[in-house]
């Protein structure tokens, strides 16, 4: 095309003479007695010259259509995101498009960088857990989990039995609520829009047994090092067991509406599909690598906590491909909850917390009538305690695959060194392999099922 | 594959024996090689190739500049960076970590994209965070940070907040 705008303008407007701005053409035309006295009337009332009047094919259409591609690789560069609504947050795709077929997809990402990292330099090991939940926000309580198992590893503590098993289940309950968010979303993204209501529905009790429960929805700040910040409360198993039925039905209804669903497996079977070839050079974990037909889920291959004593499955499937990963999350929340029902089953009494005076707080009845304990309360919540120096790379199986926390001490309150390893960060390189190739529609299926969560891969 | 296979019982030995200036210690539990800068890709190519260590979960690196107490390890001279590498082994269900001394008159490292392209996404966060340069990556950008912003933000002489604010009505100093 070798039209400048200006001659399109022409073109469409239909007259070449009229190359004046629009307002001077207007007050020409208000000004000229050939028009009707109705119009001359209203420009002189509104004073702004005459611009409810202008004549109809002053409209310019700028821009006209787009030159054609004549398919000697011409390519086209677009952005998706950071501003889209199924980007899963600030998340920015650079695709290149040949007509509608991604030639090269990058993702950029940083848009929600806040430095979390150097933030937990400057926080105590006691403050740290505010800070890591914040990072993955949709499963905060692996989070602090992992956090917390390093900082018990340097300091060499070992948790109560109930301790480990209150958390479990907390943290099988957040994966409950990570996987009935990521049908919410990803339903929403491929247009099936009532799977958000009833994803949301379904999450929201579980967020409300987890307030119950550690007394927020979300950043819970629960797990603390050497134990939990409080006991279980009254009436726990009933509201835990009500909600493992809920969650139960709820799974069955996406099942009914999208499994056999031929819309939606026309949208998903087939689309993004990854090797586990691919997945073990791009170190890709997690939901995205079981979906190839690698069964390796930490809770199984290297048990953490008591889930060599739970009684579950692993699941996976062979064809890498967006359907896959969706009925993954849809299949590990039923193992998930009979994870919780194990839990709720064998749950032993004792102390929830690690009676270590250097690391736990007094209880709170002590502080009242002892001043010793109130000044220890007091040093344990302002200073913190000391850590031995050493280095220590603790991991555990999030929602979204093997989240780990590197960390490094000097023997002083404040650690040298908080890294975490978040899958996201890491999944998000798959998108690439599974974008290239495919059509520009599939690029939403495919960021959905990989389920990346910002807040943890910018930290 | 059987573990009489292997020319060495465990990893760590087969680097301690095959490349010099490398020392096997444990940390917490964990198998930890401290490693040569020169050699860091070739061990981490040898480990893929004959060890049969199939992902690197994960590059970091620290600076211990304003350390308080660092343990010493005979055979090693600290520097300032360290580079840590994470790496797993499927089939043999064993994790090994991989620490390189970086001086800070000389940040750089051989990048390890050759032997694991997942590490392109990490080498670039350390890149932009620490400053340290990973030669021969494909596309050494930075990551999170701004393309246009000066320093490396978890290096510890990097203060947070050092960019002045001004307040809306600040009489200025009195």
């Amino acid at each position: 095309m070798s039209l400048t705008e200006e001659e399109l303008t022409m073109q469409i407007t239909g007259d070449s003479s009229r190359t004046d701005s629009g307002d001077d053409v207007a007050e020409d035309v208000a000004e000229q007695s050939v028009l009707a006295p109705e119009l001359k009337r209203l420009s002189r009332q509104t004073g702004e010259g005459s611009q409810e009047l202008r004549p109809l094919q002053e409209i310019v259409i700028a821009g006209g259509p787009w030159p054609e591609l004549e398919g000697d690789g011409q390519t086209m560069i677009i952005n998706m995101g950071p501003q889209h609504p199924s980007t899963h947050g600030v998340l920015r795709m650079m695709m290149e498009l040949d007509g509608e077929t991604v030639v090269r997809a990058k993702p950029v990402i940083g848009y929600l960088h806040t430095g979390m990292e150097k933030t937990g330099e400057e926080l105590t090991y006691v403050q740290g857990a505010t800070n890591v939940t914040r990072m993955d926000y949709v499963s905060p309580l692996s989070n602090e989990l992992v956090f917390a198992t390093a900082v018990e590893q340097l300091l060499d503590v070992e948790v109560p039995e109930r301790a480990i098993w209150m958390r479990m289940m907390l943290v099988e309950l957040n994966r409950i609520s990570s996987h009935l968010l990521f049908q919410a979303t990803n339903g929403m993204d491929m247009g099936a829009v009532n799977m958000m209501l009833y994803g949301w529905r379904e999450r929201e009790e579980v967020l409300r047994v987890l307030e119950i429960i550690t007394g927020l929805r979300m950043n819970h700040n629960f797990i603390r090092p050497g134990g939990l910040a409080a006991d279980l409360p009254d009436g726990w198993q009933e509201a835990v067991l009500g909600v493992c039925k809920q969650v139960e039905a709820g799974i069955a209804d996406y099942d009914k509406l999208l499994t056999e669903n031929p819309i939606w497996q026309s949208r998903t079977v087939g689309v993004g599909v990854i090797t586990t070839e691919q997945c073990m050079a791009l170190s890709i974990t997690g939901p995205v690598l079981r979906s190839t037909g690698f069964p390796w889920d930490l809770r199984k291959t290297q048990p953490y906590l008591a889930y060599d004593q739970v009684d579950f499955d692993v699941i996976y499937t062979d064809n890498g491909d967006c359907y896959d990963r969706y009925r993954i999350r849809l299949f590990e929340v039923l193992e998930s909850v009979k994870i919780v029902r194990q839990c709720v089953a064998k749950m032993p009494g004792g102390d929830y917390r690690v009676q270590d005076k250097k690391i736990t707080p007094p209880p709170r009845a002590r502080i009242d009538e002892s001043m010793e304990a109130l000044i220890h309360h007091f040093k344990l919540f302002t200073e913190g305690f000391r850590v031995p120096p050493g280095e220590t790379y603790a991991r555990i199986e999030s929602p979204r695959g093997e989240i780990g926390c590197y960390l490094v001490s000097d023997g002083t309150g404040k650690p040298v060194r908080m890294h975490v390893r978040g899958p996201s960060f890491y999944n998000l390189q798959a998108i690439s392999p599974m974008m290239e190739g495919r059509m520009v529609a599939d690029a939403v299926a495919i960021i959905s099922t990989c389920d990346p969560i910002m807040g943890e891969v910018d930290r | 594959m059987t573990e009489a296979a292997y020319a060495y019982t465990t990893p760590t030995d087969a680097l301690v024996a095959k490349f010099a200036g490398s020392v096997a210690i444990e940390s917490h539990g964990q198998s930890v090689v401290h490693v040569d800068k020169s050699s860091l890709a070739d061990v981490v190519e040898y480990l893929r190739v004959s060890e049969e260590f199939t992902m690197c979960l994960d590059v970091t690196a620290v600076d211990h500049l304003q350390d308080v107490e660092r343990p010493q390890i005979d055979g090693i001279k600290r520097e300032r960076f360290e580079v840590v590498v994470n790496l797993i082994s499927h089939p043999r269900n064993i994790r090994i970590r991989l620490i390189t001394q970086v001086p800070e008159s000389d940040p750089s490292v051989p990048t390890l994209t050759s032997s694991f392209s997942g590490t392109s996404f990490p080498e670039r966060e350390v890149y932009d965070m620490f400053g340290i340069t990973f030669e021969g990556h494909p596309d050494l950008t930075r990551i999170l940070m701004p393309d246009e912003w000066v320093g490396h933000p978890l290096r510890k002489d990097d203060a947070p907040a050092r960019v002045p604010v001004t307040f809306k009505g600040d009489p200025g100093p009195r």
